[in-house]
């Protein structure tokens, strides 16, 4: 029997499946027959397929018996039957992972893709590519070559595919073929010319000049096939992007003619391409607008949800140039596709009147049960835009996040939704009690512990600020009662928060922390006994220190820290002071609405950019026993950017030192630069006492050299001081192809802008969530108080601004946004100084004619508020 | 559907397959490794897609982060996937290619007991329109041209008597032989 369909199958309707019931070792067994005299190509031909269908259905061959049935099929090479052949050629490619010794074919693959048979020709090179490694690949060198110049199209393209896929593996034999793939871009075949395009731009891509090179080419001499089109205006919009080229420049020019093309596929691709340009002005957006608007009327749903997907796109950023298509749009609101429908209404919800908000909600809430998770947060993302927009309509956004809260749903979409109605809080004091009660609500039965953690979180940080804070307190500890541990240590600190804010409700806190100290977590027990003596204490700095205002320190760096001290034990207590500072601390602001955040990235707990640092400069025995890191800045361009060599400075400040880090890269081709280093003169009595020079600065590799100065002991006031840099180096020529240096080299410099080090640099931004807490914990022992008048400044958003830059702090309580027609502020800052001194600004403004400001700061040290006031003056 | 833009790339397709109208896999190919590596995760996402689309023939769909297009017959549903940013005209190219190409050598016979009679063919067909990820063919004439298959002109079903009969007389034939 051929084929076999069992008739009783067949009656049963439409479950018959041929494949159905196959076992493995059956298959395997059949498998035999491949080497009976002659073949029998049906036979064999069901055989193989079987077993592809088998791989691909997820089951899984040992090697031995995968090997097995490899060697068998070599044999069927013998047969002429066309599709047999084919067959073989796919179970080549599917078993080359799982069976050992598949290069044994290679001789057969060789000879079909070199034969006379065309049809054989293609696919034997794909297959013979995919089980070639990179010790095999010179032999069929000259063969790829020859392949992808042949005439027929099919071999062209899979020649230049499979180079493709081998790029990876094989980059610098791959590189040899440059001149065939540049021949085949211009064959007339239209796949062929796009894979040309591929190969050349991906053996291209880390070559500038060579890629603008090859657009040029392309972009004049027209290309025919739409997908090859597609790719060069990406390369296009790339390279603009990368050289931040204007919106003259020809490529921008190229791209906006493709808007013209006749076909769809290109004209979308150039459409989304300029709707994705930063910078891009309302008038270059309108063309690609426009067509996107004709794409809203098509009949193909992949069309309309192409354009209505990035009209949305166009609507975040220039709500005004989508109002030209709001009548398109409205027509889609009642897609069949829910999707189009989605994107239409929260396009319009970005680029409508406020009137119109009503309505739109009204639509969406009657399906927004039918479509995705990934949809459903984007609905949540435009009513967060929207609360942000109209503030007044926030009741009628609370509402609907309240229903789809109760909805099922996944997690990141209950998340969107919980990160929506916090920013809806901290943006609209008003709404707060009614977002807060939702949040109660739906803690009572969330499944998710992040989420609870969340909220119990704000529930602490807010609610004891409300005028009623007792009702909160029966949600809180009600997971403590039902929940998992993590939830029910989170309730405790929640719980703690009340305590320690509100006196009347104390002793009932009191009670409860007492039943907490008998559950059967460590970490709950643990957070209820120390809650329960700090807050029997009842002082107002410990409270602050403790309950309200965390740790700041990073949290890998206290976990090496710890570790350190265990490894080498001493009679000293361990000193939190040693421990280096978290570099970013949870900022208040509200989080930037990401453009639907679908990212899969894992959220594990990255080290911070600074604890790299740390590590790499710890790894520098010159910089042994400086301490811990204290703070790395932001790096500083000391060079135009298009220079010969590219320096950029990172300033690492440590307690009594600091350590310039200066990132070189040399982007001339012909030379090879040794020893380099960059000579600092200071300003003031900064002394240098190191230079750690970089060995070897080869062209386009990043290097880097250090500078080790050490801060002024006596003047601790000295804090800000301007150095002039200088590079120095010792230049040797080399060859710019092979990268080959001549043997001797000269001295040489190269003069770099100045570095100048501010009182920022020596302030590292802490986080404090209960500004007023903590500034009764410092206390007015230190306490300075100076006017100034900031006659430059016109605005008070400007002023807060200018501040906040200068002294490198951290506001607090959202006070770095100043509310609208206002015109005094209070801004609060909140930092710790080099050495380990916490250090808080009271600055409060008021603008009349040009802003005056009054500056309070308080610190653990005298010299500190000194420092401050001194730099501000 | 992040906002950054596409690194332009070949690689267009992360995934194809065909489902039946339960839902079960007949084939199913992935192009890039780092998406769903394992088959569990692959079934996995199979299944959510299926659940999503197969109520209503809507053309595309976006989910876990992926733009999927699709197309159903009968009881067969063709599935292209490619990732958020990718330029979905280019995916319908390809879906149209697959469900034209397969419904040529299957004598417009696109149902799921037609399918898998002639399975090889559907194998290389998909073998002929992506490489690794990469559109190597978008024309269905170009890559029917390419495999040369057609479907069985005779189904054993419908084979005449004679035919039969010669069939059997050969296979006798062979077992003496052996």
């Amino acid at each position: 029997m051929i084929k076999k369909f069992d008739k009783k199958d067949e009656e049963s309707g439409s479950g018959s499946n041929p494949f159905q019931h196959l076992e493995k070792s059956a298959v395997l067994q059949e498998a035999r027959i491949f080497n009976e005299t002659p073949i029998n190509p049906r036979r064999c031909l069901h055989i193989l397929t079987k077993i592809i269908y088998l791989l691909n259905q997820g089951e899984h061959f040992g090697t031995t018996e995968a090997t097995e049935a490899f060697f068998a099929m070599t044999r069927l090479f013998q047969s002429n039957d066309q599709t047999l052949r084919r067959m073989c050629y796919l179970t080549i490619k599917e078993m080359a992972n799982i069976s050992e010794d598949v290069i044994i074919v290679t001789s057969s693959l060789t000879k079909d893709m070199t034969g006379k048979e065309d049809v054989y020709r293609g696919p034997a090179i794909r297959a013979l590519c995919r089980i070639t490694d990179t010790t095999m690949l010179q032999a069929i060198e000259r063969y790829m070559k020859q392949a992808i110049v042949d005439k027929v199209p099919s071999v062209s393209s899979s020649a230049l595919v499979s180079s493709l896929h081998m790029v990876k593996m094989s980059y610098d034999v791959v590189k040899r073929w440059v001149n065939e793939a540049q021949e085949a871009a211009s064959s007339d075949n239209i796949m062929v010319q796009y894979h040309a395009l591929g190969l050349l731009y991906h053996l291209r891509k880390n070559d500038r000049l060579a890629v603008t090179k090859m657009l040029n080419k392309f972009t004049k001499s027209g290309l025919k096939s739409p997908f090859a089109y597609c790719m060069l205006i990406r390369i296009a919009s790339k390279l603009l992007d990368e050289t931040e080229g204007g919106h003259d420049s020809p490529l921008f020019d190229f791209i906006e003619s493709c808007l013209r093309n006749k076909n769809e596929m290109v004209v979308y691709e150039a459409a989304s391409a300029i709707v994705h340009m930063p910078h891009c002005t309302a008038r270059e957006l309108a063309p690609a607008v426009s067509v996107l608007q004709l794409f809203c009327s098509s009949p193909k749903a992949a069309l309309r949800y192409a354009a209505v997907r990035t009209l949305n796109k166009v609507a975040m950023k220039h709500p005004s140039a989508v109002t030209a298509c709001n009548l398109d749009l409205e027509n889609l609101i009642t897609d069949s596709n829910r999707s189009i429908a989605t994107l239409a209404i929260t396009t319009l919800l970005k680029t409508g009147s406020e009137s119109s908000v009503d309505r739109l909600m009204k639509q969406i809430s009657s399906f927004v049960s039918e479509i995705s998770d990934e949809f459903k947060v984007v609905v949540v993302q435009a009513i967060s835009a929207l609360c942000q927009k109209y503030p007044r309509k926030h009741s009628v956004m609370m509402n609907f996040l309240s229903n789809m809260l109760r909805d099922d749903g996944g997690f990141e979409y209950k998340r969107a939704i919980v990160d929506c109605i916090i920013s809806i809080i901290e943006e609209n004091p008003e709404s707060k009690e009614t977002g807060l009660a939702h949040l109660c609500e739906f803690i009572e039965d969330c499944e998710h512990t992040v989420l609870a953690t969340k909220i119990l979180h704000l529930l602490g940080k807010e609610g004891p600020r409300t005028p009623q804070p007792s009702k909160y307190i029966r949600f809180i500890f009600n997971r403590v009662v039902l929940e998992s541990e993590a939830v029910r240590a989170a309730a405790v600190s929640a719980l703690a928060k009340f305590g320690a804010q509100n006196d009347d409700l104390l002793p009932s806190v009191l009670v409860l922390m007492q039943r907490c100290m008998m559950d059967s977590d460590d970490e709950v027990r643990d957070r209820a006994t120390f809650y329960m003596n700090v807050l029997q204490q009842k002082q107002k700095a410990l409270n602050a220190a403790y309950i309200f205002n965390g740790l700041s320190v990073s949290i890998p760096g206290l976990e090496k820290s710890l570790h350190q001290y265990t490894l080498d034990p001493s009679e000293k207590p361990f000193d939190m002071k040693t421990v280096p500072l978290a570099t970013t601390p949870i900022t208040e602001q509200k989080t930037e609405i990401a453009p639907i955040a679908t990212s899969k990235l894992p959220e594990k707990l990255a080290p911070s950019r600074q604890d790299i640092y740390q590590e790499q400069l710890a790894s520098i025995p010159e910089f042994q026993g400086l301490g811990p890191l204290f703070k790395s800045s932001e790096p500083v361009q000391l060079t135009e950017a298009e220079t010969e060599y590219v320096v950029r400075c990172i300033k690492h400040t440590f307690a009594r030192h600091m350590v310039f880090q200066f990132d070189c890269t040399n982007t001339l081709n012909d030379q090879l630069l040794q020893k380099v280093m960059v000579q600092m003169e200071p300003s003031e009595a900064y002394e240098v006492i190191h230079y750690v020079p970089a060995l070897s600065l080869p062209y386009s590799q990043p290097g880097s050299c250090y500078t080790l100065i050490r801060l002024p002991d006596d003047d601790p006031t000295a804090v800000s001081c301007t150095f002039s840099c200088t590079m120095k180096y010792l230049v040797r020529d080399c060859d710019p192809n092979t990268g080959e240096p001549d043997d001797d080299g000269y001295d040489d410099e190269y003069v770099l802008e100045d570095l100048e080090v501010t009182v920022a640099d020596h302030i590292q931004k802490v986080l404090k969530p209960n500004f007023g807490a903590a500034w009764e914990e410092v206390g007015d022992e230190n306490e300075k108080e100076e006017t100034f008048a900031l006659a430059s400044v016109r605005t008070l958003d400007e002023a807060v601004g200018n501040i906040i830059s200068f002294l490198g702090m951290q506001p607090c309580e959202r006070s770095d946004k100043v509310p609208e027609n206002k015109n005094s502020h209070v801004l609060f800052l909140a930092g710790v100084f080099r050495g380990g001194h916490d250090v808080l600004v009271r600055a409060r403004l008021a603008l009349a004619d040009g802003v005056t400001m009054q500056v309070t700061v308080r610190s653990s040290e005298e010299t500190v508020v000194d420092v401050i006031l001194a730099s501000v003056g | 559907m992040d906002s950054t833009s596409l690194e332009p790339s070949l690689y267009t397709v992360k995934a194809v397959f065909i489902l039946d109208n339960d839902g079960n896999r007949l084939l199913s190919k992935y192009y890039d490794p780092e998406l769903y590596p394992s088959m569990k995760e692959q079934k996995n996402f199979e299944k959510n897609v299926f659940n999503k689309t197969h109520k209503a023939d809507n053309e595309i769909a976006f989910l876990e982060g992926m733009t999927i297009v699709y197309k159903s017959s009968i009881d067969l549903f063709f599935y292209v996937v490619g990732s958020a940013q990718e330029n979905e005209l280019m995916l319908m190219s390809v879906l149209n290619c697959l469900f034209d190409s397969l419904s040529q050598i299957l004598r417009k016979n696109v149902e799921r007991r037609c399918l898998l009679e002639n399975m090889e063919g559907v194998f290389l067909v998909v073998d002929e329109i992506i490489d690794g990820g990469v559109i190597l063919e978008s024309d269905p004439q170009q890559v029917l041209q390419k495999i040369n298959y057609r479907a069985d002109d005779n189904p054993l079903s419908e084979q005449t008597v004679a035919q039969v009969l010669q069939s059997a007389k050969e296979q006798i034939k062979w077992s003496i032989l052996k």
